[in-house]
């Protein structure tokens, strides 16, 4: 016997099931996990998806910035890193490679983060209106590390990708991509602590500034 | 972790007379319970969802051994390696096995409290492997060589000045009470470990079953690194946190991050499934999740069983008047509070852990603030009664009780004792009525006095009330 058939038989022993799984109890539970019944969820006291994410994003500390549209992105990047005095290189996930990054005078690399790389720049699959979070799916056009190693994160949000809720992001993404990838990190705001004194300490071992430029 | 449950009555008095603990559990204690009260405010329908997340948690504990056939199967079609310990000592040998097929030398890891069940860390620094704690509070706790006193605030005991001290005195730097200046200290100290570790340990807050997929919940980023940046990454988690589906997930969660720390969500929430493949830029090459049992399917089938909901938010220590005032050490073991005072006997033992269940005064705030409504002082009273029943009680309670029964069951005895006991407890309380000392009972009233009854049973006057009435 096998520590699994060991612990599967106190299972079944303890939830008084019979020794042989019985076909229907498969069914039953897939009957359910292929519902994926959506619990309740707080009432949806915004009026639109944009506004709300914008506003709770301020309690997160995560500051955003919503410009007329693409082109206008490099510049908002540019004025971003003047204001806390940044420096002017970046990692980018390859989807941003084409902006006209030389024009307003910074450098960039496409790729994964390296552990002393100080600004990323990240893309999102979407994002939660409820909790101002952003659904970031690893990939090879999406590295994670961009998002994690970098002191700062500017994320770049299609504003019409904001769902209400996490189960809509998930919906989403099922609709869209089919399976999970490696890893989905939901992130919402800078990485924090209060460990020490219960003090709430923003910059912990993620990045300590998040961005998000809305277009 | 090592035992010391069995001491409880001990470790309580050191813990109410240690003055800097004291000091530090009043400074910090009420924060959590204020910052909860406020996110739950934000939640209009917060009973319903505390129904549907009880539902969620009875469904996947009705349906276990399925559910965590599903998550095997996905988990193993994505790549992940699937290992079952039956007990705390099979955890730290799967994880070994692991780490020496991998000529691994360094370990990170992110909190998990399973691993504290094996004192896994202690196992792999035997074998020659390097071990380091990057949660802050279990970094510090690592340096200052203690086990965690929250589950979710593992230094909550620790003031600024000690934390100072260990990191002045380990990083060889100034000593500062500066709390930026000592996270960003703590950062660069543990980065160069996330960018060369081989292994990287994390525990599971959920898995589940529809996907295969480990979801972890943290706040400072340690919980990513550790899962993304070494080339292992392995789960270790206890098999009654299956979820069905990404949904019951959702659900959950809404009450999770609000119980524990009064977020509305935590900074990061991750979903991790299978391997590093072509797909992917970056994330580890393997991946394994060590299924833990140590004592719970035990647990499925007797009353104890609405215990296996917790979903470990500590809702219920932060609330409880015995956690606030001793603390999660004198608990003796992994989990303080009321909680542990369920989980504890029920893992290691009831002989080992007596007085655990004792340790409440049954107000109820735990059961009002859980989640997932756990029925704690219910269980506790349940443990209370198997305690009795086993003969495990000390012999004077025994006496006292077995005493007391025969009394109550001889109304003409009672009536003569009780008579005779409320005269002399008149006589004690003195002219001002109240009772300094009670034989047997000195530690109930060194620290109160308690007020005199009147010297007349209840009986008595209520005979007296009544042949008035009839006159």
């Amino acid at each position: 016997m096998s520590a699994r058939d060991n612990i599967f038989a106190r299972i079944r022993r303890g939830l008084g099931l019979p020794t042989i799984p019985l076909a229907e109890e498969r069914e039953r539970a897939l009957s359910v996990i292929n519902d994926k019944p959506r619990g309740p969820r707080p009432s949806q006291v915004w009026q639109d998806p944009i506004s709300r994410f914008i506003e709770r994003c301020q309690q997160l500390s995560t500051t955003t910035e919503v410009v007329s549209d693409i082109s206008a992105i490099p510049q908002a990047v540019s004025n971003y890193l003047n204001q806390y005095n940044l420096p002017r290189q970046m990692v980018i996930w390859p989807d941003f490679s084409q902006y006209n990054w030389q024009e307003v005078g910074i450098t960039v690399r496409v790729g994964s983060a390296k552990g002393d790389d100080l600004v990323g720049v990240t893309g999102a699959f979407c994002a939660i209106a409820e909790t101002a979070t952003l659904m970031l799916p690893s990939g090879v056009n999406t590295p994670s590390t961009v998002s994690l190693l970098p002191e700062t994160h500017i994320a770049l949000l299609d504003k019409k990708r904001i769902v209400n809720y996490m189960e809509d992001a998930w919906a989403l993404y099922m609709a869209e991509k089919g399976t999970l990838p490696r890893a989905v990190n939901f992130v919402s705001g800078p990485s924090r602590t209060a460990d020490i004194e219960q003090t709430i300490i923003i910059g912990a071992h993620g990045p300590y500034r998040v961005h998000i430029i809305l277009y | 972790m090592e035992l010391t449950s069995f001491t409880f009555k001990k470790n309580v008095k050191k813990k109410l007379s240690d003055a800097r603990l004291q000091n530090n559990m009043r400074r910090f204690g009420g924060r959590f319970v204020e910052a909860r009260a406020k996110v739950m405010q934000e939640v209009d329908n917060l009973e319903d969802i505390r129904v549907a997340a009880a539902a969620i948690r009875d469904r996947s504990l009705a349906n276990l051994d399925t559910y965590l056939t599903l998550f095997e199967e996905q988990a193993i079609q994505r790549g992940t390696v699937v290992h079952y310990a039956e007990t705390a000592h099979d955890v730290n040998r799967i994880v070994l096995e692991i780490a020496q097929a991998n000529q691994v030398k360094k370990i990170v890891k992110s909190k998990s409290m399973v691993s504290e069940e094996s004192g896994l860390n202690d196992a792999v620094i035997a074998a020659g492997i390097e071990a380091i704690e990057t949660d802050l509070g279990e970094y510090i706790l690592q340096l200052a060589k203690e086990p965690p006193s929250h589950i979710i605030a593992p230094a909550i005991h620790k003031s600024v000045e000690e934390v100072a001290e260990l990191f002045s005195e380990h990083h060889h730097t100034p000593k500062s009470t500066d709390i930026p200046a000592l996270c960003r200290e703590a950062r660069e100290q543990l980065r160069p470990h996330f960018l060369s570790a081989d292994m990287g340990i994390s525990g599971g807050n959920f898995l589940i079953a529809e996907t295969g997929s480990v979801a972890i919940v943290t706040n400072e980023g340690n919980g990513r690194m550790v899962t993304t940046m070494p080339r292992i990454h392995v789960a270790i988690t206890g098999i009654e946190k299956v979820l069905g589906t990404l949904n019951d997930f959702s659900t959950i969660l809404r009450l999770l991050t609000r119980s524990a720390t009064g977020q509305s969500i935590t900074n990061y929430v991750s979903v991790m499934t299978g391997v590093r493949d072509a797909s992917n830029a970056d994330g580890p090459e393997q991946s394994h999740v060590i299924l833990v049992d140590s004592g719970r399917s035990r647990l499925l089938a007797g009353r104890l069983k609405q215990a296996l909901r917790c979903i470990r938010c500590g809702a219920c220590m932060n609330h409880c008047p015995v956690y606030q005032n001793i603390g999660g050490h004198a608990y003796g073991w992994v989990y303080p509070g009321p909680i542990g005072a369920v989980l504890t006997p029920s893992y290691v033992g009831l002989k080992e852990a007596l007085d655990l269940p004792q340790a409440s005064t049954l107000c109820g705030a735990c059961q009002v603030v859980c989640p997932v409504k756990i029925p704690l002082p219910e269980l506790m009273r349940v443990l209370r009664e198997e305690s009795f029943s086993q003969g495990l009680r000390p012999w004077h309670e025994r006496l006292s009780v077995t005493l007391w029964r025969f009394t109550a069951n001889h109304p003409k005895l009672y009536g003569f004792m009780t008579r005779h006991v409320v005269k002399l407890l008149k006589a004690l309380g003195g002219s001002k009525g109240l009772i300094h000392w009670l034989p047997g009972l000195d530690g109930w009233t060194e620290g109160r006095d308690m007020p005199a009854p009147s010297g007349k049973t209840f009986r008595d006057q209520y005979k007296a009330q009544q042949d008035e009435r009839k006159r």
